[in-house]
């Protein structure tokens, strides 16, 4: 929403500055974006400096002119002019402005070969004066006005006002007005009557059909007759362009004005062009028209058009057509002024893509108490500028208007704002903003202004009072330094030191994107359901990611292009199993790229950090049934001992996938869960000082028999004699069966109670010998 | 002098000479072999009487323990002239490199998230989480927002299903309604997460950051929220004072609503956050609706209180001086390295926010 100061004057008395008035409209919730001078046509003529000039390649009597126009980057400019020359000030006009000599839309163009953005000045082009013989030169003193507008306005700047969906009446000036009169900026105008001779009746017969979904229920209209329209006065076009529209003819400047004067849209009609009279009606599917975009529209079902006997002259509310508009030539109008249901009105719009300041307006509610005064207005407006006599005004309607009343409880407002406030500055503070009040006990009845569709209950009020009284009255409270709960649950905890333990690893944490390319998913999907994203981003991003390996390979190949032949890139968060809330893993994914480690490097990585994260090493196993995008030789699932539950997968990533990459995958939530379940004190411990002694041992084994197992049958033999066992060699090769291997161990043996002896030691060895000779069918290697 | 007098000095001054570990072992054996000195001084006792035998033993004794300290003091020099000379001929080039490390790193959305918990965890609250993938219920009807919304829109949102009935959750808030229905007032949360909606250029990606705060009591005001939000942003910025304005603007899940501005000037191409005369917005918040109290099954007239919820990418790149949004989810490993923080670095109450 756009508007001056000198033209809100219209509606408030106040003696405000500019600064003090943009202050108070982003202090009362209405968002001042932009302030800005008023464009006109010739903003675009722009105070540039020739930086260079060099001859035309292609042409003697042209120049290849280097140009600074402010930007970052020189413009280049073909010139006839002959006095262009190096460091010249003068003016440029872009492509797209209109050369008032000859209006005349400049557009980027070849002259000779040589293309050219834009053009230079002569005095002549510019209406300045008769001068043609070469461009305009200025002195130095605009030397550091490069690339502001040449021709200076001394009006108004245009403040542009970022309007919030609840607040439809200040998408008219004068709802500004009235907030900040209400705010103690000034006193609004009562200029809300017309006073306009009206000659005989609205002779045009308009009916509003009923049906469901009707989105019209009322339309008022008036003929003005014998009018000349024509190019309106230059005040009005000068408020025209400071809404950053384009002046048309005086009876469309005036609709525009009023609608953004009083939110009021209305529409004009040529009512020669209308066969017969008007229906208000529902569309049948297929029905077109053009709209006065210069578009073709096909209807649908059940959107609201005007329409006359002949078919559809334009849609409720969204866009006029072009069959009855009016032109310069147009002798008699009708002027609509009707309200349209705002749910109904978005609907259509949206299924036709249609965006107009009218639909705007309507699909965020239009006063409907404002359809006479819209139409006096803009007749009186019309007639003083083109002539013309006015009818009366008809008004057809569906529907009563309903008066909204609230019972409130003035108690409310300090209640929730925190600071007292009398029931007597609530009252003025509201009927300034044109609620209407009445004392009930210690309540109040309030009645609604019907230009606020926003405002439904007690804390719609309360929401008034404090936004007009200031947020910088409410007494600041400083914060309760008091915890109630934990900040992080047992989840939380261990996911930020998963996210920290994998990080200390040389990981590098990423976070992508929840979503990803199907196709890159597809490898990583195995048993999950797709989740497609109905309308994606792009289409390479176009569902939820069955797994974090897609977007971490897509983006470490990209760093590999970058020249990082070496990565560690990790990123914890979620895959979605499922299109349901709910239906996610929280996964930490790491993925190694490095031509010197092997699947032991990343089995450290995951393992170390199950271990800080609290796992006993003891109580997990490891089977090899990993997903397929794994090498199925080079990969492994972590799973707990005693209930099976999966914790990670680890190993090379599969080849076809990526080539000598290697990655793990860690499921918080099992482990979590796990962790919960099996929550254990940590029992005091005593450390044997007795002698301990190592024993190696070398077995021979079948060359698919699992080294863990071999670990378990021994680590089982006898708890309380065998500390610790760890394989220090795997041999295959020379003195070794083909179908075998050789694994050397060492044990380390020592008691609680008491110094072993040789016996002992023997004893105990040949136990071991003897469990896993029989055992893992092996055989001690001499 | 003695015999054993005289061998003893001899033996004394040929260890003072000795030079190397080899010769003291000699001399050693001489001394405390089995046929050493000292045990064939103390073979000679037995010829004697009672009390010469105390005498001459106590002799050899004192003779012996002289001759240990003496063998101990010289293993010891002979030791150390041994290190001498070998550390003579041991130079490393230290100014080679190291072996090699590797730092890993965090990003900086999730030091962010651990920092603003840590100022949160010390004023009271806990942090909650909900799902990525929401219901329409959850995300706008539950919330307040009208059948017609524009954020409805198929271009705002993405959506699951083409019924629209479940969608990628646009903001953290519908993890207000799920704490509250799980739980009983008081409620005094956080959640950070992931949020979505269908946008991209410089400042918006499809995917960003969101934090939701919520603290529902019974006499909770704005004055509350004032005073959190303030101090919030003070502790985060690290700065003492910090000029701050609320805003009145509109949400549908709050009433009164606010956006937050934080004063700020450019400092030598900077952003210095806390004065100046320039204004930047950086979160929304209100007084929770009453119709979502309702939904959320709490009783709007007994109790009431606020949320607000904070782009936390931003918050990052105001606090860390990073210029685009995009460049967060692109997993440049220069950028990762750069911007990211060392994993040891973790925010806490006690220690402070950053290194």
């Amino acid at each position: 929403m756009k508007f001056t100061k000198d033209w809100l004057k219209d509606h408030l008395k106040t003696s405000k500055t500019e600064a003090q008035i943009i202050e108070k409209l982003n202090s009362t919730g209405l968002e001042v974006e932009k302030v800005e001078p008023i464009k006109n046509e010739l903003s675009d003529f722009i105070i540039a400096k020739i930086i260079k000039s060099e001859k035309h390649p292609n042409a003697d009597r042209l120049k290849l002119c280097h140009v600074d126009i402010g930007q970052k980057e020189l413009v280049k400019v073909v010139c006839g002019g002959p006095n262009a020359k190096d460091n010249l000030l003068t003016i440029y006009a872009p492509p797209g402005s209109v050369i008032p000599k000859n209006n005349i839309k400049l557009e980027v163009s070849k002259i000779r070969g040589e293309t050219s953005y834009g053009m230079l000045c002569s005095e002549s082009e510019l209406n300045l004066s008769n001068e043609s013989e070469g461009i305009i030169e200025l002195n130095q003193n605009y030397k550091s006005k490069i690339g502001k507008s040449y021709f200076h306005t001394n009006s108004d700047n245009v403040i542009e006002l970022s309007i919030t969906p609840n607040r439809p009446d200040c998408l008219g000036i004068r709802g500004i007005a009235r907030d900040l009169s209400a705010s103690g900026f000034g006193k609004l105008i009562n200029n809300q009557s017309v006073k306009i001779k009206k000659t005989g009746k609205q002779s045009l017969r308009v009916k509003i059909e009923k049906s469901k979904n009707q989105a019209c229920t009322i339309f008022g209209s008036c003929l003005i007759k014998n009018i000349k329209n024509k190019e309106s006065p230059e005040w009005l076009k000068k408020r025209i362009l400071s809404l950053g529209l384009r002046p048309i003819s005086a009876v469309v400047d005036v609709t525009n004005y009023v609608m953004f004067d009083l939110n009021r849209p209305l529409h004009a009609y040529d009512v020669d062009k209308i066969n017969k009279g008007i229906i208000v009606r529902n569309s049948k599917k297929g029905e077109n028209f053009k709209a006065l975009d210069n578009k073709d529209y096909i209807l649908d079902d059940d959107m609201c058009v005007i329409s006359d006997h002949q078919g559809v002259l334009g849609l409720g509310g969204i866009i006029g057509g072009t069959r009855s508009g009016t032109e310069l030539n147009s002798k008699n109008i009708l002027l609509e002024s009707a309200y349209f249901d705002p749910e109904i009105t978005r609907k259509t719009a949206r299924r036709l893509e249609l965006n107009s300041d009218a639909k705007f307006r309507f699909e965020r509610g239009i006063d409907p108490n404002s359809i006479s005064i819209g139409l006096e207005k803009a007749s009186e407006m019309i007639v003083k500028i083109c002539g013309g006599e006015v009818s009366k005004s008809d008004i057809q309607f569906t529907k009563k208007i309903k008066k909204k009343k609230i019972l409130f409880d003035p108690f409310l407002a300090s209640k929730t704002i925190g600071i007292q406030i009398n029931t007597n500055e609530i009252i003025k503070i509201l009927e300034n903003l044109g609620f209407k009040i009445k004392n009930k006990g210690k309540a109040l009845i309030v009645e609604v202004p019907s230009w606020r569709p926003d405002v439904h209950g007690q804390i719609d009020l309360v929401e008034e009072i404090i936004r007009i009284k200031g947020f910088n009255k409410i007494q600041s409270i400083e914060p309760e330094k008091k915890r109630l709960r934990q900040t992080l649950d047992f989840f939380q905890r261990h996911f930020h030191l998963a996210q920290r333990s994998v990080a200390s690893k040389g990981y590098f944490e990423a976070i992508t994107w929840s979503f990803t390319d199907e196709k890159i998913n597809n490898n990583f999907r195995e048993n999950f359901e797709e989740v497609k994203i109905i309308n994606p981003i792009s289409s390479d991003l176009n569902v939820l990611r069955n797994s974090l390996y897609p977007n971490l390979v897509y983006f470490l190949k990209k760093n590999i292009h970058r020249g990082f032949e070496n990565q560690s890139l990790f990123e914890i968060g979620p895959l979605f199993s499922g299109k349901k809330p709910g239906q996610q893993i929280t996964v930490i994914c790491g993925l190694r790229k490095d031509n010197l480690i092997d699947v032991f490097d990343i089995k450290k990585d995951v393992v170390q950090t199950l271990v800080e994260l609290g796992i006993d090493k003891n109580e997990t196993s490891i089977n090899i049934n990993t997903p397929s995008y794994y090498h199925p030789g080079r990969s492994g699932t972590l799973i707990t001992k005693n209930d099976k539950k999966l914790l990670a997968y680890f190993g090379e990533i599969h080849p076809k996938i990526i080539d000598k990459a290697y990655g793990f995958e860690i499921f918080l939530e099992n482990l979590v869960k796990y962790k919960s379940q099996n929550k254990k004190d940590k029992p005091t411990i005593t450390f044997s000082d007795y002698q301990k002694s190592d024993r190696d041992f070398s077995f021979v084994v079948n060359k698919d028999f699992q080294a863990q197992e071999l670990l378990e049958i021994i680590n089982n033999i006898d708890r309380s004699l065998i500390k610790d066992v760890r394989i220090f060699d795997v041999y295959e090769g020379e003195n070794i069966p083909l179908d075998k291997k050789s694994i050397a161990l060492k044990v380390t043996i020592q008691s609680d109670v008491k110094t072993l002896n040789e016996k002992d030691l023997n004893e105990i060895s040949q136990k071991i010998i003897f469990n896993v000779e029989e055992k893992a069918s092996a055989k001690l290697r001499s | 002098m003695s015999d054993f007098e005289k061998i003893k000095s001899q033996l004394k001054d040929k260890l003072t000479k000795a030079q190397s570990s080899q010769e003291v072992e000699i001399i050693r054996a001489e001394i405390f072999s089995k046929n050493g000195l000292i045990n064939s001084e103390f073979k000679k006792l037995g010829s004697l009487s009672q009390e010469d035998k105390k005498k001459a033993a106590s002799k050899i004794n004192s003779a012996k323990q002289e001759l240990t300290i003496l063998f101990n003091e010289k293993a010891i020099n002979l030791a150390d002239d041994e290190i001498d000379k070998r550390i003579k001929k041991e130079k490393d080039d230290v100014t080679l490199p190291e072996k090699n490390f590797r730092i890993g790193k965090i990003h900086p959305v999730s030091q962010v998230i651990d920092e603003i918990s840590s100022i949160f965890s010390e004023i009271g609250f806990s942090v909650e989480e909900g799902p990525d993938v929401e219901t329409e219920y959850y995300n706008f009807t539950a919330l307040n927002t009208p059948e017609n919304h524009p954020a409805k829109d198929m271009h705002d949102t993405f959506y699951i299903e083409e019924n629209m009935k479940t969608l990628l959750r646009t903001h953290t808030s519908p993890v207000q309604v799920r704490t509250m229905l799980k739980g009983k007032p008081p409620f005094k949360i956080i959640a950070p997460g992931r949020t979505y909606r269908s946008d991209s250029d410089q400042t918006h990606t499809p995917m960003f950051h969101q934090l939701e705060g919520l603290h529902i009591d019974k006499n909770i005001t704005m004055g509350h929220l004032k005073g959190c939000l303030n101090y919030f942003v003070k502790e985060f910025f690290e700065v003492d004072k910090i000029k701050m304005r609320f805003r009145p603007s509109h949400f549908p899940f709050t009433e009164p609503s606010a956006e937050v501005d934080i004063g700020y000037r450019i400092e030598n191409n900077k952003i210095v956050i806390g004065e100046g005369d320039k204004w930047l917005e950086i979160l929304g918040c209100g007084m929770v609706h009453p119709n979502v109290l309702k939904n959320s099954k709490v009783n709007p007239n007994k109790y009431q209180g606020f949320a607000f919820g904070i782009g936390i990418d931003r918050l990052a790149m105001l606090k860390y001086g990073i210029n685009d949004l995009r460049s967060f989810f692109e997993c440049d490993y220069r950028w990762l390295n750069y911007y990211g923080f060392d994993p040891l670095d973790v925010p806490t109450n006690y220690r402070g926010l950053s290194k």
